[in-house]
């Protein structure tokens, strides 16, 4: 097939019609004939762009050479000396912001697709069973790794190969943290992606004991003091969610995205053969603009629900990616732009009925450059709504800041770290992730569990 | 896996049943809970620590089998195991951290409610290892639907059951009962715990306040994780938005928004769980109710 090298080789999608029906994964991949005729697009830059844009500086030019020869083998061994969760990252990296933002391509035409190719070569090295080597023999030091998102695998995956013996703590019964609980399964795949990558860390060798909650079934001053580990990472992530505190927020029916989420990601209310209830709605509003707004929505209207993004800012301001807006139209949900909730109208059982908004224009760029909306008077209405989700945004869990001494934290909870190597105001302790920056992204997660890795074994060789 | 080592039936579909979980029985406190998870496709069930066994590395939990998964859960035999066991989570009761000089200076009264008697056992056995004398009420709608008054004298000072229907011990429900206690017998408080229905709870304080008694209660809202992450077990305490499973699940009873509560709890009921909640808390729903123990 000629290529036209200004566009890029299509990617296989489920129809929307069909898709907003089930959880099945929306976005099908690349087969090996569309990836190696999308590799031929690259022009193997010798000062690749593309790679300052990747916060874990894969070597992005190698791997698409190898796909382009065809030795996929090659290019998952080139991918995996970076990133330890390459079929997660090829799914959900805002690429578009990232590598794909700087790529040479890009230009004049489309950039080259990075993403969607890393993701063809770690899905066929699971499919052909390549495993990351373990190492023969472990040095007998013992770290311990808080929370299983993505810093905590990746810096558990890392301190593995380097010989220790890794053990990661998880609060929930299932490892993986937003990945297992928050990232849809029609975004995500459980089962065949998430599940493999955390086999993939255990065959390393690292320990994953869950059901334990640090700060409360133990704690670090324990885990350093009495259980002999001579390090740990945290990487508990930025689980706490924000309410607008609107009146009739506490009513039947307005969730957290974080609960509607869970409830059918990591319980899988979605399956009638798990015991976890969910209330789907009939018509939904949720609230906010960023990828877990579009996660909720999308999630509610495969439950068989109308569903609204209600968003106080414009189209151009949505910080979820374009690709998950696109599809979120695509699938039918409706956007209420510059519309602003005020109240959550509640029926006497309790239950919700309505959600009374306001609309809003732009006004000024504010100090972020983005401008901020305000009320236009006398625009109040009520949307007829039985189900309201708020997807505000989250903060870190306090949990184990507030047991830990001498670990400081900024005025947002965040856990104070050092960028370079994670090192924290305590002696031993390093931390990474959303814990750290506060929510942000899966590889900038592991981009921190990466370099706290390193931190830590500086800080175990002295 | 954790695994039960010993199952015993109690009373009225309520079962205790002892699970070999070291680290909850090694770090726990009166007051806090767990969530079991029965098997892959169960879900997240937080039940009160009753009792725990640091030695034996075991923790004591009753429940009331009253919906499709504590159906389920009564089913389960020694020598199974539960896939998930969580815990301890919550806070400890606020007696533990007071100061013994100023715990010893008040008189406190527990008082329980049908399957709530079982979160107040291990407090009363908790304050009497430490020197602490209290009373305690068990309150329910008949003496079949009474347990654990045997263990509980064992700790505490004066233990008086009452029953709605009178067919076990003084006749009348908890209210009924303080107030012979507090108006009849002579007997002041400086503090109650209340532990039971929502219902039971929410009038009990608001007859502590009438009286002047501080009192503390334990919520239980619907919940999933049990760690600060998903809001759905929050309520309004003193006009501000709490999270149950990490700011409590004991707070001030005259604080608590007990009407938005019982509300939200109704939000997952199934048919069967609204039969045996009616059961308990009369139907109260509708029309304000009495008081406790059921009507
Ligand atoms: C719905 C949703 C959609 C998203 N979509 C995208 C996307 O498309 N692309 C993208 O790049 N990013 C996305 N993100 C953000 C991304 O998932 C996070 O930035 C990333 O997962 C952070 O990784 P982490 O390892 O720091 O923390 P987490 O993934 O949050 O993991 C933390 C883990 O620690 C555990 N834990 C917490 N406290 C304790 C404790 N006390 N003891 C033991 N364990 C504990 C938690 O249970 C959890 O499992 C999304 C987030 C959400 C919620
Ligand atoms: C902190 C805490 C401590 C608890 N301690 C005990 C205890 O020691 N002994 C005991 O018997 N019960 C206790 N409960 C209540 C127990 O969790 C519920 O009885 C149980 O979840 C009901 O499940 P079901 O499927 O059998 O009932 P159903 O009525 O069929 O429940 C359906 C749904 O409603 C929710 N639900 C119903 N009732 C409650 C409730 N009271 N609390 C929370 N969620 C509920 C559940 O999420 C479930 O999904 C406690 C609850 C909390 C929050
Ligand atoms: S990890 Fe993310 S940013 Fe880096 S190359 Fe892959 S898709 Fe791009
Ligand atoms: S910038 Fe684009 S074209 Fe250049 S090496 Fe990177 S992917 Fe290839
Ligand atoms: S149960 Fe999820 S926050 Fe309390």
């Amino acid at each position: 097939m000629a290529v036209d090298v200004l566009k890029r080789i299509p990617v296989r999608e489920q129809e929307p019609q069909v898709r907003a029906k089930n959880f099945e994964e929306v976005c099908l991949g690349y087969n090996q004939e569309e990836a190696m005729d999308e590799a031929t697009r690259c022009l193997q830059c010798k000062n690749a762009k593309c790679i300052q844009g990747c916060p874990v500086s894969i070597d992005i030019p190698s791997f698409i050479g190898k796909v382009k020869e065809g030795d996929i083998a090659e290019a998952y061994q080139i991918i995996s000396k970076y990133s330890a969760l390459p079929a997660v990252c090829g799914r959900v990296c805002p690429q578009e912001s990232q590598c794909e933002s700087k790529c040479i391509r890009g230009i004049k035409g489309e950039p080259v697709s990075i993403g969607k190719l890393e993701r063809f070569v770690a899905d066929w090295a699971r499919e052909n069973g390549i495993k990351p080597n373990a190492p023969e023999a472990t040095n007998g030091i013992k770290v311990a790794v808080i929370g299983s998102g993505p810093a905590g695998l990746t810096c558990a995956g890392d301190l593995a190969k380097a010989g220790y013996e890794v053990t990661i703590f998880e609060a929930l019964h299932e490892a993986g943290g937003v990945l297992s609980y928050g990232i849809p399964e029609f975004r995500l795949p459980k089962q065949t992606v998430v599940a493999s990558e955390i086999e993939n860390v255990k065959s390393l060798g690292v320990k994953i004991e869950t059901n334990v909650v640090i700060g409360k079934s133990t704690t670090i001053d324990e885990l350093l003091q009495e259980e002999g580990f001579s390090a740990v990472f945290v990487g508990s992530g930025a689980g706490l969610p924000k309410f607008m505190n609107i009146p009739g927020e506490n009513a039947n029916g307005v969730f957290s995205a974080n609960e509607y989420l869970t409830r059918n990601n990591l319980m899988k209310a979605f399956d009638e053969s798990y015991a976890t209830p969910i209330k789907g709605g009939n018509k939904v509003a949720v609230v906010g603009g960023g990828n877990v707004a579009m996660d909720a929505a999308r999630t509610a209207l495969r439950l068989g629900a109308e569903v609204h993004i209600i968003y106080r800012r414009g189209e151009s301001e949505l910080p979820a990616r374009v690709e998950e807006v696109h599809h979120a139209k695509e699938e039918g949900i409706i956007f209420d732009l510059l519309t602003n909730p005020k109240e959550i109208i509640v029926n006497e059982d309790g239950w919700v009925s309505g959600i009374k908004v306001v609309d809003m224009e732009l006004g000024e760029p504010d100090a972020s450059g983005r401008r901020s909306p305000v009320e236009k008077a006398g625009s109040e209405h009520i949307i007829d709504v039985d189900t309201v989700i708020m997807s505000l945004g989250t903060s870190p869990n306090p949990l184990i800041s507030s047991t830990t001494d001498g670990l400081e934290v900024n005025k947002w909870q965040c856990i104070m770290a050092d960028e370079a190597n994670g090192a924290t105001s305590k002696e031993g302790v390093f931390a990474g992730g959303d814990a750290v920056t506060g929510a942000a992204t899966v590889i900038l997660a592991m981009g921190a569990g990466k370099a706290a890795a390193k931190g830590i074994e500086e800080f175990l060789k002295k | 896996m954790f695994k039960i080592v010993k199952k015993q039936y109690l009373a009225n579909n309520i079962y205790l049943m002892d699970v070999l979980a070291p680290r909850v029985a090694k770090s726990c406190f009166p007051g806090q809970f767990v969530i079991v998870k029965m098997d892959e496709k169960g879900e997240r069930i937080p039940l009160t620590i009753c009792d725990y066994d640091r030695q034996a590395g075991t923790v004591t939990i009753v429940f009331q089998s009253v919906g499709a998964s504590t159906k389920i859960m009564a089913e389960y035999e020694e020598g199974e195991s539960f896939r998930d066991f969580v815990g301890p989570l919550g806070c400890r009761s606020e007696l533990i951290d007071e100061e013994p000089e100023e715990l010893k200076a008040k008189k406190i009264l527990f008082v329980a409610g049908g399957v709530g008697t079982a979160p107040v056992y291990p407090q009363v056995k908790w304050m009497k290892e430490n020197g602490y004398d209290v009373d305690v009420i068990i309150g329910a709608r008949n003496k079949d639907l009474i347990i654990l008054v045997e263990e509980m004298k064992q700790w505490a000072e004066n233990v008086y059951v009452c029953t709605d229907d009178g067919s076990l011990g003084f006749k009348g429900n908890v209210n009924d009962q303080i107030k012979d206690l507090v108006n009849n017998q002579g007997k002041s408080y400086d503090l109650v715990v209340a532990i039971g229905p929502l219902i039971m709870m929410k009038f009990v304080s608001i007859l502590t306040k009438e009286l002047g008694i501080k009192t503390i209660v334990s919520m239980n809202p619907v919940m999933v994780d049990g760690t600060g992450m998903c809001g759905a077990c929050r309520l309004t305490v003193g006009g501000k938005v709490k999270f149950a499973c990490v700011d409590g699940p004991e707070f001030d009873g005259h604080l608590v928004d007990f009407d938005e509560s019982m509300k939200r709890q109704q939000m997952y009921k199934t048919e069967e769980g609204r039969e045996v909640l009616k059961l308990q808390e009369g139907d109260t729903h509708h029309h304000g109710g009495c008081g406790c123990g059921g009507n």
